[in-house]
């Protein structure tokens, strides 16, 4: 029993107390960043701030709520989210269903498989994905953000994977029933599968929230700009050209910074308790195969 | 890919147990892909042709079919330009730097994780290092600069508490740049990296444990004799799969951080790519660029894939 032991005794102390440490290092920034947030500007300002508030108040948040382009910013947030993660779904798992099915059954299932996968191993690029978004007329419009990342080959092939798990029985039940493949994924698979899709939804989800970049190139004037975007400029770059002048004061507010940034991280802090529940075993399905 | 042929298939075949149909071509299964195919088809073939562009002196004006042709002449001036090696040096820095870090970072980070008997405390620790690898660089570089910044808390905190006289530039200055950019990627990813090795000791056979304990090993020969070698094959796997990754290092995280102050220790391809092409209006330089990055990548992928599966019998499908 080597856990009763001297040696292992303190070592396990030591143990405790740097892994305890290290995930304490992991939480801080965001903890003080929230600190930050609550202090008064005056303390903030000056750097008084560490790991608890100095002069408590809420108004930063009342002040960043009270700014036009932040909610502008964080409606067309939660429309690139709801809007982009349905359409992903419905297109990536009804494509996965018949990706699912057996080369014999379904022809030319490898070579559609194929045709997805050389995606995941060579791109065009920045440059001519920029000039496409141009040609189609799709610059300033909320489909230039949800169209191109639309179809996820990586989650098509966890979803392909976890239907091909789906008992075979069921699948001929419904068809003796009557049911088409339409009929069969909407009433059977997709009902199997709702924990596993769940979770890839909430990985969408959280790529869309966080993805700036896209709204960086393809947006342009404050009233299109998803909130990662938005921060992006504001916070990172500091450039407040086309915003309202009255923000711009607002802006080199240490609190009202740290506000903003909080709120942006908020929705992904709230759904991390489900992620967590799911990721490993999303992993799990995607790297067990038959 | 390949489906393994079942048993009975021969025996639809055999007479008299069923009658020999042609094949009905399912076309509600061709229906269900279709969106998929058109939009991958739109939104990844269509741009892939778009690299020709690379080849040309491309105009707006003119389009694709009306630009000149100039044949190697980007890749040319590319491969003498100067800025262009350093450029190349910076990104295999940081990537092999980060590749490497967040292999032994996570590798010592699970095998002491796993010596914690506390269920409790363990997963605590787990909800916290996962965390930040969920966070954008959007997010995290706003809390890093006001962090790093020369009256932010860290500089506060190495003044007041550890008597450095100056505050230390981390984003304004060459090397600490580097350094903050390397260990600021450990920091996001080593948690959410220790996953797979978690998964890989939570397989290992416990009698394996057993029988060295039988053998009088104490807890520190049983992690060198049983845990490691258990782990050896996926972490042959996870460095050969990582392989593919050494001309990324990670644009969000050095787009958001870096300022021109740095660029010539802080730039890397990508953001190169960024700047000569949507700022500079280069876009034909700027994709001969970005291809030569794509052609290497994809080099590098298909290889570490073979040596990932004749090292350790690893396939996606």
């Amino acid at each position: 029993m080597y856990h009763k032991t001297l040696p292992y005794r303190i070592f396990s102390v030591f143990n405790y107390a740097l892994l305890g440490a290290v995930s304490i290092l992991c939480l801080l920034p965001m903890y003080h960043l929230l600190m930050v947030s609550l202090s008064s500007t005056a303390p903030a300002n000056a750097g008084l701030v560490s790991f608890w508030p100095i002069g408590f108040t809420l108004e930063a948040y009342a002040r960043t709520f009270d700014n036009v382009n932040f909610l502008t910013s964080l409606w067309v947030s939660v429309k690139r989210t709801v809007l982009g993660t349905g359409l992903a779904l419905v297109v990536n798992a009804i494509a996965a269903y018949a990706l699912s099915k057996d080369a014999r059954v379904f022809r030319g299932r490898n070579v559609y498989l194929w045709y997805f996968v050389v995606t995941m191993l060579f791109s065009g690029g920045l440059i001519p994905g920029y000039i496409l978004i141009l040609k189609l007329g799709l610059m300033n419009k909320l489909m230039a953000l949800i169209l191109p990342g639309l179809v996820a080959v990586y989650n098509i092939i966890l979803m392909l994977n976890f239907f091909r798990t789906v008992p075979r029985e069921l699948e001929e039940a419904a068809f003796m029933d009557g049911a088409g493949h339409l009929r069969t994924f909407f009433s059977v698979y997709l009902p199997i599968s709702l924990p596993s899709i769940a979770t890839i939804a909430l990985f969408t989800m959280v790529g869309h929230w966080n993805a700036y970049f896209d709204g960086l190139i393809y947006m342009k004037g404050a009233e299109n700009l998803p909130l990662a975007s938005f921060m992006q400029t504001v916070i990172v770059q500091g450039n407040m050209t086309s915003f309202d002048p009255d923000m711009i004061a607002n802006m080199s507010q240490r609190t009202i910074r740290a506000s903003q940034i909080f709120i942006g991280a908020l929705p992904i802090l709230l759904v991390y308790p489900f992620l967590q529940r799911f990721f490993v075993k999303g992993i799990v399905i995607g790297a067990v195969k038959e | 890919m390949n489906d393994t042929t079942l048993p009975n298939a021969k025996l639809t075949k055999a007479p008299g147990t069923r009658k020999k149909r042609g094949y009905r071509i399912p076309w509600t299964l061709h229906l269900m892909v279709l969106p998929a195919v058109v939009l991958v088809f739109v939104f990844s073939y269509l741009p892939m042709s778009g690299i020709i562009i690379a080849f040309q002196d491309y105009k707006a004006a003119l389009g694709i079919t009306g630009s000149p042709w100039v044949g190697l002449k980007h890749f040319n001036y590319m491969f003498e330009n100067e800025y262009f090696v350093k450029i190349i040096g910076n990104t295999l820095l940081f990537a092999c730097s980060k590749v490497v870090l967040n292999l032994i970072i996570p590798f010592t980070f699970a095998l002491l994780l796993n010596e914690i008997r506390h269920m409790g405390y363990k997963r605590a620790i787990q909800t916290l290092v996962y965390l930040p690898h969920f966070l954008s660089w959007v997010i995290l570089s706003g809390i890093l600069i006001d962090l790093l910044s020369q009256t932010g808390i860290v500089n506060q905190f190495l003044m007041n508490l550890l008597g450095l006289d100056k505050p230390i530039f981390f984003l304004g200055d060459g090397t600490w740049f580097r350094l903050t950019i390397i260990f600021s990627d450990v920091w996001k990813e080593f948690g959410f990296n220790t996953i797979i090795f978690l998964a890989a000791l939570a397989g290992i056979n416990p009698s394996l444990y057993e029988a060295a304990e039988v053998d009088g090993a104490g807890r520190f020969k049983q992690t060198m004799y049983v845990t490691i070698p258990s782990l050896i094959p996926i972490l042959i796997v996870v460095a050969t799969l990582a392989l593919g990754n050494v001309l990324n290092a990670n644009f969000d995280q050095v787009f958001n951080l870096y300022s021109p102050m740095i660029y010539q220790q802080g730039d890397i391809i990508d953001t190169f790519v960024y700047r000569e092409g949507l700022l500079s209006g280069q876009f034909s330089f700027a994709t001969a660029v970005s291809l030569f990055k794509s052609v290497i990548s994809l080099i590098l992928i298909v290889i570490s894939y073979r040596l990932a599966y004749k090292l350790a019998g690893y396939r996606i499908f």
